[in-house]
């Protein structure tokens, strides 16, 4: 493991937002340029877990943890293949990884995946900033990638918007695997993949149930050809209300009555297909302190959030839809966004946050077991 | 679901006097939780002994008691009250250890009254050893983490014995059931320190139970705090680190939040853990902390153990995160849900969530070893720091270079000048944790030490180890420069560099680093700690400085009044000037400002965001108190800054903040000069014609001689410019006055040895005053109970005085307004007289407020801090009186005949300390002040208010039973009468044969007990020290022998302390214990609020 001392880590950097706010520090991870929406994250650990999440695809995240990057990169941890994240800002990165699984440093995984990074802004700053203002395109620039600040601040405003950006089919696999169930096999589960977390098949395997991930473009007879007892729909980037694709699907499965769960975006696409609407929120959710009440329960749970993009359903009553009624079971309580929705005459419910928290607490892990009620319910039903 | 309707009024239970391991953040904790009871609209009844509190201010409660926190006093407040419940989990292991014990006896069921915030189920479960074992193991079987250390459960020293082979030999860890603090817990290597650990912890357990448990020394120490409502919602709100792995009380270790060096698995794993627990262990609601140790080698976790009520690092957890823990608890406890309450710092989101910080957190602890010399500096797993700073910065080397500047403490701050020393001898030193290793830790770096011996020497982790060396490194940076400029003042400055560490490593002066520094730009910009990184806005100003690009300081338009806090608790400057500070808020507030508190002490009501209008949680040096004043300046007019309530602390700073054109209202910085300079002081006597001990000050022992040889012995001798009495002794003769000076390592002719007469036999008394240039108000005046030579801070005292006539009280009320008009006071003054003879001696004087504010306010029901606030403001006594602040009439030199008599008792913390050798640390009294905290006992006659003191304090005296006297020559003659008093009330006298003969001739028979000296009898006749151990000894009467001699009186002394049996060591204290037993024999000891009190003073003034 390399020491990198003092020094090390000098070159400046810029983060320049579309609105024309610099902020300037340090290159961190890979020098260059990037580009991509910025966002902040609030959790305090899971920093390699993030960085890995599909959902970040063409952000920058903005660590609000000052300091980042302690525990080093291991070789569990990941949530897929790759850092998705388009460019990471932190205030104060180790110099020196320390834990018993790291097999590198964050800098060093940033510079080998060729992330760009910047440190030593005041991200506090930049923060509020970004809540005042809501999320807005943003670039990092180091080394040769340096120019004028106008000059900089035009390639940011040059630079697509999240809204209305479809980015799922970039982050999903294009090949169908399955992850094999833990122990016994119970149910099949065809998972569509918009962007999901390794977590999320494993949290469904180790429940004995054996996951087909298939492909975001995956049609009705993809998904029934492997005669599955559950239909998954998983997280990912982008703007919902350009899921046409998945949002059809997700009508198929729903006509069809086979149990249905979503996650995150799955969720988004499940609000569309009942005939709700989406919508921006100005700054998102993204942390792993988030209270969300399950209306059904009372009880609160502290989540894992990441979603830009919320359903606009009504809290107070339940809804007429084309696949009967249904209801907004979750709820944050901080802004009363939707967090989760379910249908009253049918098999089927999602949330807008990660029972599979990786990174976050396990709060919500109960909502696999609600799924796996579902399909024994539908099991017994048919048998 | 809303508050319960089935309860209406509430008994909460302090946690008593400030003792070690249990301090101010009781105070902290209970006055939220009262605070909070009250506006839910329940009648609050409080009982809590201990007087420097803000909670047992009469408007925080409906009814307050001062009563000693025992069952029986606890009995009688609820057979007067009727509570329908009571809130044990706010008081620390005093207050659960009460309602347990009241649980146990019936008395709760025989009065209906309903525990809350803990059933007796869960507080046995978390806090029993062999339960709580119970507890880990089902957590395991459900979830699949989380294990106890392996360990044994031992009734008997045999068992302790067993135990060790079971657990597979040396070393292993002591913990003894049911004690606070860790007190009596410690690591055994060899079979000796296993007798003796054992053999204590035994004895201080209540149940008799000690745990032995594997040694895991160098591993990972965690903390999280929990918090659950009755709809089982669980929220972690804080995790905390420690910087010193295991091994070091966690109170003692330098701690760090939120965590550092887990990966966000490790972490849920240990959040999984900590709320199966709390279910398991059955906390209904409110809060509770868990302790865990993570093997650095591949992740293995160890439950240490949980506490089921708030505790020392909830205090820390909820100044760290601005998440109000014991405020909540409370509110759970009535039957709240956590979605319904706000979080009052966003107002908007409820506090069911987790915190989120963007800044770190560094908790420094702070010891007292130099007033112990004799005590074994080793930290270990029995608590033994006094005090704490913690300090916010935007990165850990920020904050941790910010907490050490805020201990105060010469040498707590790296150094990075001169030579480093032996790397080998360095790493050598850094391998025993000890007040000050992560100074030795520099040096080793310093010396060339990499990180792998820095680890492989203290087991910190490399995370850690490698921020020090990042300090190294910008000191060499600093060192190296040709000029400061910008670039690198700012980094040094984000990386916590102070003013006056820059100038060091420079060769400057620190103004001269700041002004550069501020012509350069480099200054701090204010955060907000607000709970959620920044994702909502905060409502509440709540700051701490960072070098970062934007602050959050908001334009303000009333005139600001910034008061000073007084840093960490230390022995001599305690809660007390915290009481003082916060009062200063209130009534500042009251009368129309904006206030703005100033300090770093996490364990106090001054540092709750709900006290002032804004709160700065910073260093209180020079440096950082200018850059907060610079900054509130650009906010909006400021009124003044108050130095004069925090102590010593802000005191100092007083003359240089005038310097740098801070406007310093109150009592000057030239009159505080004139009142701790000897020189000018003198002549303010002088001028008004008061008398002064003789004295002189030397700077040699010739010269030391001379002036003793003048003034006679006993002399009082004592370094310059010191606190607290620091090295201060009593000399009776030529030859230790001899080896005094050649131990004394701080005298040098800058720092002259003062001489004093010692004025024996003398009656010392102290008087609070207020001032304001044209009247003077006496607060009260205090008669100590043990005579002049004694530290004040360490005497019980009484007031109203009770042998002072009205004559003596004039006097004492002219020379105190001689002295309070020469020296220039506006505000509180605080000074010592001793009457010797009939001659009234003045002895010191302070221009602020004393550590006896609160007590003298409570006894005379007059707020003195708040009205001293108001003076420095400019309001005048009269004022005041018109305004109802201070009585219409008279003063507290003027209390009416039957005002009630007050006792101030203090106490002392010498269980937590041993010698190298693992023997107790002797108890004797003397001009060095070494009491951690106080207690007042109140009632009508003076004995019954002293026999009440006892009980807060150290337990009841006993009525009956076996009294040993063995006193000094010195004391033969005034031993006899309560003796004899004594005798009357049944006592069997015990008494070694010197005493025993003095007691014989006047016809009073005492068993003849042999001397330590003397062993055991040739029949098996038990010696003294023998027959305290076997309980066979109620009350014991030891004055020391001259000084220095380690004599029986040692031996005995700390057997008393040991086996915790009353110990008198003054006859001044006995003529005073034999006066509380005559009450207690009388019986009829009741209870009576401070508001009944004070509703009676009033009505009799009036």
């Amino acid at each position: 493991m390399t020491t990198s001392t003092r020094g090390a880590g000098k070159a400046p950097a810029v983060l320049v937002l579309e609105d024309g706010r610099i902020f300037r520090g340090r290159a961190y991870g890979a020098v260059g340029e990037t580009f991509g929406e910025a966002v902040f994250s609030t959790g305090m650990t899971g920093y390699q877990e993030t960085l890995t999440d599909p959902s970040y695809d063409r952000q920058i995240v903005v660590a609000t943890a000052p300091q980042i990057g302690n525990t080093g990169w291991n070789d569990e941890d990941d949530e897929s293949g790759r850092i998705w994240v388009s460019g990471y800002v932190v205030r104060d990165p180790a110099r020196v990884p320390s834990n018993w699984r790291a097999r590198r440093s964050l800098d060093e995984e940033l510079v080998a995946q060729g992330v760009v990074g910047i440190s030593g802004i005041d991200t506090r700053a930049l923060t509020r900033h970004l809540r005042e203002s809501g999320s807005m395109r943003s670039g990092i620039f180091s080394g040769e990638a340096l120019a004028a600040d106008a000059e900089l601040v035009a390639r940011v405003q040059a630079q697509p918007h999240m809204k209305g950006a479809s980015l799922y089919e970039e982050v999903a696999t294009k090949e169908a695997y399955v992850v094999p169930a833990v122990g016994e096999k119970k149910f099949t589960v065809a998972a569509i993949d918009l962007g999901i977390k390794g977590m999320t098949p494993h949290r469904m395997a180790e429940r004995g149930i054996e996951v087909h991930v298939l492909p975001a473009t995956a049609t009705e007879e993809d998904v029934y050809a492997v005669a599955p007892d559950g239909v998954f729909f998983s997280n990912g980037p982008g703007d919902p209300a350009t899921a046409e694709g998945p949002v059809a699907l997700m009508g198929a499965v729903l006509k069809r009555r086979t149990p249905l769960f979503g996650i995150c975006f799955g969720n988004q696409i499940l609000g569309r297909a009942l005939g709700f609407g989406t919508y921006k929120l100005k700054y998102g959710h993204r942390g792993i302190n988030q209270p969300v009440q399950d209306r059904t329960t009372g009880k609160v749970e502290v989540t894992a959030h990441n979603h830009g993009f919320a359903v606009d359903a009504p809290l107070d009553k339940v809804s007429d839809t084309p696949y009967g009624r249904a209801e907004v079971s979750h709820v944050c309580l901080n802004d009363q966004v939707v967090e989760g929705l379910q249908l009253l005459d049918q098999p089927a419910f999602s949330v807008q946050y990660h029972p599979e928290a990786a990174a976050g607490p396990h709060d919500a892990a109960y909502l696999f077991d609600r799924f796996v009620s579902l399909m024994t319910a539908e099991g017994a039903q048919r048998a | 679901m809303p508050k319960r309707t089935d309860i209406q009024s509430v008994l909460v239970i302090g946690s008593g006097p400030i003792v070690i391991g249990q301090a101010a953040e009781f105070d902290y904790s209970g006055t939220q939780a009262c605070r909070v009871l009250k506006s839910e609209g329940l009648r609050v009844i409080l009982v809590n002994s201990n007087p420097a509190t803000i909670m047992t201010d009469p408007e925080i409660a409906d009814a307050t008691y001062v009563e000693p926190i025992t069952p029986e006093f606890v009995e009688k407040i609820i057979a007067k009250e009727r509570p329908d419940a009571l809130l044990p989990t706010l008081g620390g292991q005093t207050a659960l250890n009460t309602a347990i014990s009241m649980h146990e006896q019936g008395v709760l069921e025989k009065y209906g009254v309903e525990l809350i915030g803990a059933n007796v189920e869960a507080i046995n479960k978390g806090e029993d050893r062999d339960l709580f074992k119970g507890v880990v193991e089902e957590v395991r079987k459900k979830i699949g983490h989380g294990e106890s250390a392996r360990s044994y459960i031992c009734h008997s020293m045999d068992d302790v014995l067993k135990g060790v082979e079971e657990l597979g030999g040396y070393p292993v860890v002591v913990r003894p059931s049911f004690t606070m603090g860790g007190a009596g817990s410690g690591f055994a290597h060899d079979e000796e320190e296993l007798r003796r650990i054992a053999g204590q912890g035994l004895t201080l357990s209540p149940t008799t139970e000690v745990l032995l448990e594997e040694s895991i020394l160098g591993w990972k120490e965690y903390e999280l705090e929990l918090m659950r409502d009755k709809n089982d919602n669980v929220v972690v709100v804080c995790s905390i680190e420690n910087f010193d792995p295991m091994g070091v009380h966690t109170g003692d270790s330098i701690t760090v939040a939120p965590s550092m060096t887990l990966t966000d698995r490790e972490y849920q794993i240990l959040r999984d853990v900590g709320i199966a627990i709390i279910r398991e262990v059955g906390v209904d609601t409110g809060g509770c902390n868990i302790q865990f140790a993570v093997n650095p080698e591949d992740g293995r976790v160890i439950v240490i153990e949980m506490n089921p009520r708030v505790s020392r690092s909830s205090a820390l957890a909820s100044k760290a995160t601005g998440f109000p823990i014991a405020k909540i608890a409370a509110k759970l406890a009535v039957g709240y849900t956590l979605d319904e309450i706000p979080n009052d710092i966003t107002e908007k989101t409820p506090a069911s969530f987790e915190p989120t910080l963007d800044y770190v957190v560094v908790k420094a602890p702070r010891f007292a070893f130099e007033k112990f010399p004799s005590a074994d500096s080793t930290l270990t797993t029995t608590m033994k720091s006094v005090g704490e700073a913690m300090a916010i910065g935007r990165n850990f080397t920020e904050a941790l270079q910010k907490a050490l500047r805020s201990l105060e403490k010469k040498g707590s701050q790296f150094t990075f000048v001169g030579e480093p020393g032996d790397k080998a001898q360095l790493l050598e030193e850094a391998v025993r944790p000890t007040d000050g290793r992560i100074n030795s830790v520099m040096q080793a770096i310093r010396a060339g030490a990499t990180r792998e011996e820095v680890f492989d020497a203290t087991k910190i982790d490399p995370w850690f180890v490698d921020q020090l060396f990042l300090i190294k490194e910008i000191a060499d940076e600093l060192a190296a420069t040709e000029r400061l400029d910008a670039g690198l003042l700012a980094e040094a400055k984000r990386h916590g560099f102070s003013d006056a560490q820059i100038a060091e490593i420079r060769g400057l002066r620190e103004d001269v680093v700041r002004e550069v520094r501020q012509a350069l730009g480099v200054r701090p910009v204010y955060k907000t700690v607000d709970t959620c990184a920044a994702e909502f806005a905060a409502k509440t100003p709540y700051f701490y400085s960072s070098y970062d690009e934007e602050s959050e300081v908001a334009e303000r338009e009333k005139p600001a009044v910034i008061i000073l806090g007084s840093g960490p608790n230390r022995i001599g400057q305690g809660i007390e000037f915290d009481y003082s500070c916060v009062h200063a808020s209130f009534a500042l507030s009251d009368a129309g400002y904006e206030t703005i508190m100033v300090n770093c002490n996490p364990e106090t009501v001054s540092t709750d965001y709900d006290t002032s209008d804004r709160l700065y949680f910073e260093p209180l040096t020079l440096e950082d108190v200018l850059e907060i004043v610079h900054a509130e300046a650009q906010a909006g007019p400021i009124a003044g800054v108050i130095v004069q309530l925090g102590g010593q602390t802000p005191l100092g700073l007083a003359q240089a903040l005038k310097n740098n054109g801070v406007p310093v209202v109150g009592t000057p910085p030239e009159a505080i000069h004139a009142a701790e300079d000897r020189g000018a002081f003198g002549q303010v006597l002088a001028e008004a014609g008061l008398p002064a001990p003789k004295h002189g000050t030397a700077t040699t022992f010739a010269g030391a001689k001379a002036i003793a040889d003048e003034i006679g012995y006993p002399v009082l001798v004592r370094p310059s410019y010191v606190l607290g009495g620091r090295g201060m002794e009593i000399v009776y003769d030529e030859i230790r006055l001899a080896s005094y000076i050649e131990e004394s390592t701080e005298i040098s002719p800058s720092r002259p040895v003062l001489v004093d007469r010692f004025l024996d036999d003398a009656i010392e008394i102290d008087v609070d005053a207020l001032y304001d240039g044209e009247e003077l108000y006496l607060g009260g005046v205090m008669e100590h109970i043990e005579e002049a030579g004694i530290h004040s801070g360490d005497s019980a005292c009484a007031l109203p005085p009770i042998t002072l006539g009205g004559f003596d009280i004039k006097r004492l009320r002219a020379s105190t307004e001689a002295i309070a008009k020469g020296v220039g006071v506006r505000g509180l003054i605080n000074i010592q007289f001793a009457m010797a003879g009939d001659i009234l001696y003045v002895l010191e004087a302070n221009p602020r407020a004393s550590r006896t504010v609160p007590f003298t306010s409570k006894a005379t029901a007059v707020p003195l801090a708040k009205a001293a606030a108001r003076i420095s403001l400019g309001a005048t006594v009269a004022e005041l009186r018109a305004e109802g602040m201070l009585p219409k009439h008279g003063d507290g030199g003027t209390l009416p005949m039957d005002a009630p008599i007050s006792v101030k008792e203090a106490v002392m913390p010498w269980s937590r300390f041993r010698d190298i050798h693992g023997r107790g640390v002797d108890t004797v009294l003397g001009p060095e002040m070494r009491s951690t905290g106080e207690v007042m006992g109140i009632d009508s006659v003076f004995g019954t208010a002293y026999a009440k003191s006892q009980a807060g304090a150290y337990g009841p005296l006993p009525t009956k039973g076996r009294a040993f006297i063995s006193v000094a020559n010195r004391d033969k003659r005034s031993m006899i009468f309560p003796a004899r008093e004594l005798v009357a009330h049944g006592f069997e006298l015990f008494a070694t044969s010197g005493t025993a003969e003095v007691l014989k001739r006047n016809g009073l028979n005492a068993t003849v007990v042999r001397k330590q000296s003397e062993g055991e009898g040739p029949n098996g006749e038990k010696t003294i020290v023998q027959l305290i151990h076997d309980g066979g000894v109620d009350l014991i009467v030891n004055t020391p022998y001259g000084t220095g001699g380690r004599l029986d009186g040692y031996e005995i002394r700390t057997a008393a302390v040991a086996r915790s049996v009353p110990c008198l060591t003054t006859v001044q204290a006995l003529a005073a214990a034999v006066q509380g037993i005559d009450a207690l024999n009388r019986g009829d000891v009741g209870v009576r609020s401070l508001q009944e009190h004070a509703e009676r003073l009033t009505a009799a003034r009036d």
